[in-house]
């Protein structure tokens, strides 16, 4: 009915079930991670560098890193269709949103890439 | 005891006031539309819509003292602690996100506009039996809780999604009205429907927040509409 705007997905539909399925993926590597930080308090750089270092953990990271930042940019996206809107802000709403939009795009690309690297930049 | 009433007529203010009243219930549990009546003795340029006075009709749908309800089935005492007994004013404001045609009257054609877009009537292209279309008891009972609405707006006007998009999300009352038929064994539009609400605006800006839930004087649930419809769309997405 309302066409010709999807924040990420095919529609609705989808962009729905990525926000979950994001949320479930974050859910559990947080809940992981804090398993690891109380099995191995006390810690040192190497023990800890070792650990983020192995393969595993270097693809549950890439993992994280894509659904943070599809999540944040599908939550971010309702936020800006809530309150940047011309019921907000009048005539200036539409290029003021696409603004902002265009940051957190930015913004989350950068985050990406840079989160990448290092996971997988082997430094 | 106090009422204070939402006053703004276009053609005389300039923006909007709250107007005091002093009005003697004479310690009576009255109805906020009873309360109405006395204001409107006193005062009657103040304008309200109302019609049946027993919640059947959903003319009188307005906010009292912060929380959407119908005037007519609202007595003092449900209000908030202290109303009745004079200790606190009666607050009287127009549905919330509509615009003001007049002090507590709104305009709903935005609200009647998402209703529309849900195509609220049966849809069966079969040829129609001799006397009517029959259904099951069980089938029947699907529609309890849907087919009661009154189209108040009670609910609609107390969504923070429907307030900021009111022309692209649908709202509680419209989405509970799709289900309504959606759930319906003798409708043949489902596909159709469903197709129409699969964008991320119709129907997926529910939040679940629930105020609808919370206001909805003939005690309905839309949120659980929404979540049903939202089934549908995944079981249809996959
Ligand atoms: S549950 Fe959905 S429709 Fe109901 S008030 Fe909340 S956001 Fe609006
Ligand atoms: S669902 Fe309830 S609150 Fe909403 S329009 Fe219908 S009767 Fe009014
Ligand atoms: S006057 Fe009809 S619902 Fe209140």
């Amino acid at each position: 009915m309302v066409t010709s705007v999807t924040s990420f997905g095919k529609n609705g539909v989808s962009d729905w079930l990525i926000q979950r399925v994001t949320a479930v993926i974050i859910g559990v590597y947080f809940v992981g991670l804090m398993g690891w930080l109380m099995a191995n308090s006390g810690f040192d750089y190497a023990t800890w560098k070792g650990f983020m270092g192995s393969l595993p953990m270097q693809i549950a990271n890439t993992l994280m890193m894509f659904s943070v930042a599809a999540h944040t940019w599908i939550g971010l996206w309702g936020v800006t269709t809530d309150y940047l809107t011309s019921l907000q802000l009048g005539g200036s709403a539409t290029g003021i949103r696409l603004l902002v939009q265009a940051v957190i795009i930015l913004l989350t690309l950068v985050y990406l890439l840079w989160g990448l690297v290092m996971i997988w930049g082997g430094a | 005891m106090k009422v204070s009433i939402y006053r703004y007529n276009p053609e005389l203010d300039n923006e909007p006031y709250m107007k005091e009243y002093d009005i003697d219930t004479q310690g009576k549990d009255l109805m906020v539309l009873d309360v109405l009546a006395l204001v409107k003795e006193q005062d009657p340029s103040m304008g309200y819509r109302r019609s049946c006075r027993e919640g059947v009709c959903g003319s009188d749908g307005m906010n009292i003292n912060g929380k959407n309800g119908l005037a007519c089935i609202t007595p003092l005492s449900e209000v908030a602690p202290g109303v009745l007994e004079g200790r606190k004013p009666l607050i009287l404001r127009p549905l919330p996100g509509l615009p003001v045609i007049r002090d507590l009257v709104v305009d709903m054609t935005m609200f009647y506009n998402q209703y529309e877009k849900v195509q609220p009537f049966l849809q069966n292209n079969t040829p129609a039996p001799a006397i009517e279309r029959l259904q099951s008891p069980e089938d029947r009972a699907k529609l309890d809780g849907l087919y009661e609405c009154i189209l108040c707006a009670c609910c609609s006007t107390s969504c923070p999604s429907f307030w900021w998009n009111p022309e692209k999300f649908l709202g509680p009352a419209a989405l509970l009205q799709s289900y309504r038929f959606l759930a319906d064994s003798r409708d043949q539009a489902t596909e159709d429907r469903l197709g129409n609400l699969d964008d991320p605006f119709s129907l997926f800006r529910c939040h679940g927040i629930m105020n609808c839930v919370s206001v909805c004087p003939k005690g309905l649930n839309p949120t659980r509409a929404i979540g049903h419809i939202r089934s549908m769309l995944l079981e249809r997405a996959v």
